[in-house]
């Protein structure tokens, strides 16, 4: 019986199932991609590819994860793709350079002591819960904005995935010790943005 | 002056630790430099606070967004699933 069933399709020969995908998916990812690049045309863009790629690959599947988490993780190549082209677009360019002048005036260059203008004062929500303070997150969301790409595409592979840093190493083409100047200089950037926006 | 009386005294090193110490452990030396630039500077400790807050506000940030659901529109999944459909019919 079995070996005369030979018109089966791709949907009923793998254990997914695409006429579903975007019913049952489709604002999960999208939401997956718009929280990590902050950009709506190329949170949908990806979400399409998404889909696409994994129809492509649909034998790959072996059903050892969800659907979901498989589409996920197809997703998330997607994205680490994009900081990556973004990064190495500005590499060499303007914005983390000019990032980086920015902060020459924080520390004492000859003994790295705080120059008395930027020195962190408090905000005075240290001890708060921050979600009590929406207008603080929304200003925050705004100084992650101004970070050249590499910074922050570091920055957010790192707390938001909690990938490993030499995964995100690997994956940005940066050194390990390169890693760590990154992750220093941007919360010293981010923590100086607060502050002048904050009063 | 020694390599302990330096790190004393510079911010921009004692502010690396900082960083790393939050993703990463620090060596035995970057411990116990960390700890005699903090006890002797109080700026320092204003930024250690900070940087604690900001990479938790960061992270509240990324859990809350994936409660929080975005649409994508009606159309435009219409679109997608056409798309979906075209693609199984060519295989």
């Amino acid at each position: 019986m079995q070996a005369e069933n030979k018109d089966f399709n791709i949907t009923t020969d793998l254990p997914i199932n695409p006429h579903q995908w975007v019913s049952r998916y489709a604002d999960y990812l999208y939401t997956y991609a718009l929280s990590r690049l902050t950009d709506e045309e190329l949170a949908r863009d990806l979400v399409q590819e998404t889909f696409l790629a994994a129809l492509e690959r649909a034998d790959q599947f072996k059903g050892s994860s969800t659907e979901k988490t498989w589409l996920t993780a197809i997703l998330k190549y997607k994205i680490v793709d994009v900081y990556r082209k973004k990064s190495s677009q500005f590499l060499h360019s303007t914005d983390s350079v000019s990032a980086e002048k920015q902060q020459e005036d924080f520390f004492d260059p000859d003994d790295g002591h705080w120059n008395v203008p930027h020195r962190p004062q408090a905000f005075g929500i240290e001890d708060q819960d921050p979600f009590t303070q929406s207008e603080f997150t929304h200003i925050l969301q705004l100084c992650m904005k101004k970070l050249p790409a590499l910074w922050l595409s570091v920055f957010t592979m790192k707390h938001m995935d909690e990938e490993d840093t030499d995964a995100i190493c690997t994956a940005l083409k940066v050194t390990p010790s390169n890693f760590w100047v990154i992750i220093h200089r941007t919360k010293v950037n981010l923590r100086a943005c607060l502050q002048k926006n904050w009063s | 002056m020694g390599p302990l009386k330096k790190i004393q005294y510079n911010c921009r090193k004692a502010t690396f630790l900082i960083e790393k110490k939050q993703l990463a452990s620090l060596t035995l030396r970057e411990k116990l430099e960390l700890r005699i630039h903090l006890a002797g500077c109080s700026i320092c400790r204003t930024f250690e606070k900070q940087s604690i807050l900001i990479n938790r506000m960061v992270k509240d940030m990324f859990t809350n967004s994936q409660h929080q659901q975005f649409t994508l529109d009606d159309d435009y999944k219409k679109q997608l699933q056409d798309k979906i459909d075209q693609q199984l019919n060519k295989n």
